[in-house]
């Protein structure tokens, strides 16, 4: 073992690290760009994570046509997973709620994420390209009075399963999937898991007794964003830091 | 036999097959329909798999999942950010450190923390111990069925040398529940460095025992070799990842090719990949990553830097509003957490990509055509857990 | 006159009676014991049983006790008549052939002529057993296995026979005690010093016997009838106590009749290979058995080294290896047995 002791890299890790680059990320602006001159109006948001990752938004008309666009032309040849948001803010909030104190406030406004949104439902699903080393997260507004998108089938084989998962857990419908069943759930399964709605009753019939975990410290939390987390970093090695029992290591 | 109406015998055989436990035999137009699982050797624990056949041959299958589903997904919108990671500790149960390094990852790039480097390190090391703990399983249980019984012993004894040393460092042989944010909860025990790299050689060992034993046996390599072959579009188009896609001939490891933090790319080591995409291909490419793996761990260990094991973070951990994805190569292949938070103690929504979900979701492609005991071998060599299905 | 003592017919009939019993169990407690339970654990890197008796040696009572005790399940659905006759069978077969096998210039059960004919005609019974329990067992898996292992059979008889085809060629009999006396007073090439053990001249078709042997037995890399990882246990799936005792028994019994006439047939049989020894003598009678056991001890070690180290082949593969390479080996390995003998 070589320890590399040098102080710097010990001190300026501890803290929080540099922002990204400020300077623009040209890789990803560029699959923007793409897309948006294959799609035009339909690209209706996106997002850019410089130095990290895209998010881009389309309208559910083009939900298929983005999918063989990002495939055929621009190299996005492997999926990677399929999935639905429910932006509700849950009506039972954590469930971690003291019985004793007043219930919290839980608002019912919708706020979406990033590349924005206007419905309480968002199918998003993720892509990634070999050659370009990148990936993409793709999402669709989904109206809650009908909700259902076109199913990806033909552009990824593998988006079956996804797609049954958020049929049954959501109970978003996919236009053109064969074979949308249960995958997890029983057959006769009443309700959509997964929804902000859809009660955790476990936590209901009793209390989560994790609460006392969370329970905020006697002073303000803000102002102990300070201290360190553990009492005593490790200085040198693991020779020092070592732990008297050998057995242990046994 | 008894005489018994179609009808009667067509509900009990519904009945039977809806409760998914007996295997009654109903004949259908297109030859016998086959239940195996969800108790069966050949499916690691709950997965059933409805196979048509027509004589020995498979016409069709179809794989039926969810006896262990646990719901992970909407479990962790309820709980906080340090208690996701006794969660997910869960879901692929061989190599559960693994599992909850991209968890940890998400939160940290949302709060945008960054563990210190030896954090990085050792966390790299575990990771691949994990990584080792569950693919030193999969040679003998792959050689288990096909057959060879003793290579399996040989894998456990093997691999309990590892859970030793996950046991020595975390506390917990199976579930370690080791990292937090930040860094980690505890720095190495004393003496764990030698021991570890002795128990790297009793691995590198063990791979040249198991080349003799199962790779080079004849028998073996004309059970497996052309035996459910993935094209390398397909297995894209499937989602396949880890050593199933490099099996199939493609160079991509998110190891070297997605760096999230961790010190892979300090070290030196080669992505290991096959062109042929059969069966023995992805035993090959995970036999072979065992030993990258054994030397990756000896590199980190040699180079581990000094320094603390934990940044600075608040102690209540709130993570700031955002979307993040971070996706690691785990031992089953690429693992992923979609975290979206709202600000809370707890993630808003976590959609967990795992591995085997995509993995397995081929099944009833390549199994067209196959034989029975080739269902069997194609199971084996796609290595998947039921854990990392169901979630 | 067995060792010296003048036995009226129905003494005789009674102690042999009980010595094909003894015949049957022995080695098939043998093998488990020695084998199955302590040769495998050695070779996984484990003990084995260690609680019962010394070194587990009890073990063995302890789990006939434990199959005993267990309820003897019968399905629903099954062929009840045929689904408990079937266990019965296999065991059988395994009587018939020890009937046939000489253990001592005396010591046999019954002297056939065509003993080696009689013995591949009934080792065949137990396929029917197998299929009758793969067939009445409703239950797909054992369908399956059942079906496999009457492939199996259809396609290892034959090379079976046509190894021992060489044997016969060159002892000139079909009897089993005149082989084994052949083989003691043999010569290779005008040395007589160890007789002819077959295995020197016929060792093509003590290769070829002993892996269709395997195949007969459904022992790896031939269990495709049982598969655990394929078929849960093949034909066995649905029994349970008695009856899966019974197979359990069939399948070591059989595993140590077939090494019993392996050893007759191509290592001497009881007689030890030294031109010295008189075949004749009454102590053969009582160390014959003994030296019997060591040899079959030997070929089923063999035969259990060879399960426990391989993979399973696929049934495709089982038929074309039979077919295309065992076959037309030993159809080559007779022609040159003829050749020789003739011309020598």
């Amino acid at each position: 073992m070589t320890p590399l002791s040098s102080p710097e890299i010990a001190e300026t890790a501890g803290t929080a690290v540099e922002e990204t680059p400020a300077e623009v990320d040209e890789l990803r602006q560029a699959v923007v760009a793409e897309l948006t001159a294959e799609l035009g109006e339909q690209l209706v948001g996106s997002h850019i994570r410089n130095g990290d990752d895209i998010w881009v938004r389309v309208t559910r008309e083009a939900w298929r046509e983005t999918g063989i666009v990002l495939r055929d032309r621009g190299g996005f040849k492997a999926f990677e997973f399929l999935s639905v948001i429910d932006w509700l803010p849950s009506p039972f909030g954590k469930n971690e709620d003291s019985p004793t104190d007043a219930p919290p406030e839980i608002s019912s406004e919708i706020k979406t994420g990033y590349a924005g949104g206007d419905t309480r439902f968002q199918v998003f699903a993720r892509v990634h390209s070999l050659p370009r080393k990148l990936g993409i997260t793709i999402k669709v507004d989904v109206p809650e009075e009908d909700l259902a998108v076109d199913s990806w089938l033909p552009v990824y084989a593998g988006v079956n399963w996804h797609e049954r998962e958020a049929h049954e857990m959501f109970g978003v419908s996919f236009n053109g999937h064969p074979h949308l069943v249960k995958l997890y759930l029983p057959g006769d399964f009443e309700g959509f898991p997964l929804r902000k709605t859809f009660p955790l009753l476990a936590r209901h019939v009793k209390p989560w007794p994790g609460i006392v975990d969370v329970e905020p410290m006697p002073a303000d939390p803000a102002a102990e964003g300070d201290e360190p987390a553990t009492d005593e970093p490790a200085t040198d090695g693991a020779a020092t830091e070592a732990s008297p029992d050998a057995e242990a290591t046994e | 036999m008894t005489a018994i109406t179609d009808r009667q015998k067509l509900a009990y055989a519904n009945a039977q097959a809806a409760d998914g436990r007996v295997n009654i035999e109903f004949e259908t137009d297109q030859g016998m329909t086959l239940n195996m699982g969800p108790q069966h050797p050949a499916t690691h624990g709950t997965l059933r798999v409805i196979v048509k056949l027509d004589g020995e041959q498979v016409i069709d299958c179809e794989p039926v999942m969810g006896y262990m589903h646990r719901g992970y997904e909407k479990l962790t919108e309820v709980r906080t950010y340090p208690q996701v990671t006794t969660l997910v500790n869960r879901i692929d149960w061989l190599g559960s450190f693994a599992n909850e390094v991209p968890f940890i990852l998400a939160a940290e790039k949302l709060m945008d923390v960054q563990a210190p480097p030896r954090a990085q390190w050792i966390r790299t090391i575990l990771f691949e111990l994990s990584r080792l703990g569950n693919v030193s399983l999969f040679v003998g249980d792959m050689a288990l069925h096909i057959g060879a019984i003793s290579a399996a012993f040989y894998a456990l004894r093997d691999r309990e040398f590892v859970l030793n040393q996950i046991e020595a460092a975390t506390g917990g042989r199976f579930h370690p529940n080791f990292d937090r944010i930040g860094g980690l909860k505890d720095d190495l025990p004393k003496g764990w460095i030698a021991d570890t790299k002795a128990c790297m050689n009793k691995i590198r060992d063990f791979c040249d025992e198991m080349e003799t034993l199962v790779e080079g046996n004849e028998i073996f390599q004309a059970r497996t070799r052309g035996i459910g072959v993935i094209p390398a579009d397909i297995a894209l188009q499937f989602g396949l990842s880890g050593a199933n896609l490099r099996a199939s001939g493609i160079d991509w490891d998110l190891r070297r090719d997605q760096p999230v933090g961790l010190a892979w790319n300090e070290v030196d080591w080669n992505v290991i990949t096959h062109p042929d995409g059969d069966s023995f291909a992805r035993f090959w490419v995970r036999l072979q990553e065992i030993r990258e793996s054994t030397s990756i761990i000896d590199q980190l260990l040699d180079g581990l830097p000094s320094g603390p094991i934990m940044a600075k973070v608040p102690r209540i951990i709130k993570v700031p509003e955002g979307e993040a994805w971070v996706a690691t190569e785990n031992p089953l292949g690429e693992m992923g957490y979609y975290v979206v938070s709202k600000g809370d103690l707890g993630p808003f929504r976590t959609k967990i990509r795992t591995a085997s979900f995509n993995n397995l979701s081929i099944l009833p492609w390549v199994c067209r055509g196959v034989l029975v005991p080739d269902v069997v071998t194609i199971l084996a060599s796609l290595y998947f857990i039921l854990g990392d299905i169901d979630r | 006159m067995i060792l010296g003592v003048d036995l009226s017919y129905w003494q005789v009939s009674v102690l042999r009676s009980l010595g094909i019993l003894v015949a049957v169990l022995l080695p098939a407690g043998t093998f488990v014991y020695v084998f199955l339970f302590k040769m495998v654990s050695f070779m996984q890197s484990r003990l084995g049983p260690m609680e019962a008796g010394p070194f587990g040696s009890m073990q063995l009572l302890a789990e006939v006790g434990k199959f005993l005790q267990k309820e003897d399940i019968v399905p629903e659905r099954a062929d009840r008549r045929l689904f408990k006759l079937a266990p019965y069978f296999v065991v059988g077969t395994v009587l018939l052939v020890y009937l046939a096998v000489p253990f001592g210039p005396d010591m046999y059960f019954a002297n056939l002529k065509g003993g080696v004919f009689y013995i591949l005609a009934v080792s065949s019974i137990s396929s029917l057993g197998v299929l009758m329990a793969g067939w009445s067992s409703a239950n797909k898996y054992a369908l399956i296995g059942g079906l496999r292992a009457a492939g199996q059979l259809i396609a290892y008889e034959l090379p079976l026979v046509l190894a021992v085809v060489g044997v016969i060629i060159q002892a000139g009999t079909m009897n089993l005690s005149e082989i084994v006396s052949a083989q003691a007073g043999g010569s290779i090439f005008g040395f007589d010093g160890i007789g002819n053990p077959y295995l020197l001249t016929q060792f093509i078709a003590f290769g070829i016997f002993m892996i269709a042997v395997q195949a007969e037995l459904g022992q790896t890399p031939f269990d495709m009838p049982i598969a655990e990882s394929e078929l849960v246990t093949g034909y066995i799936t649905e029994y349970s106590g008695l009856r899966f005792l019974l197979f359990f028994i069939g399948e070591f019994a059989s595993a140590g009749a077939f090494a019993a006439v392996a050893a007759t047939l191509f290592l001497g049989g009881w007689a030890v290979p030294a031109a010295w020894a008189d075949l004749n003598s009454n102590w053969f009678n009582l160390f014959g058995p003994l030296i019997m056991l060591v040899k079959m001890m030997i070929l089923g070690g063999l035969i259990f080294f060879v399960r426990f180290t391989f993979p399973r082949f696929r049934e495709d593969q089982l038929q074309k290896l039979a077919w295309t390479v065992l076959i037309p080996i030993s159809l080559v390995n007779i022609l040159a047995t003829t050749i020789l003998k003739v011309a020598f």
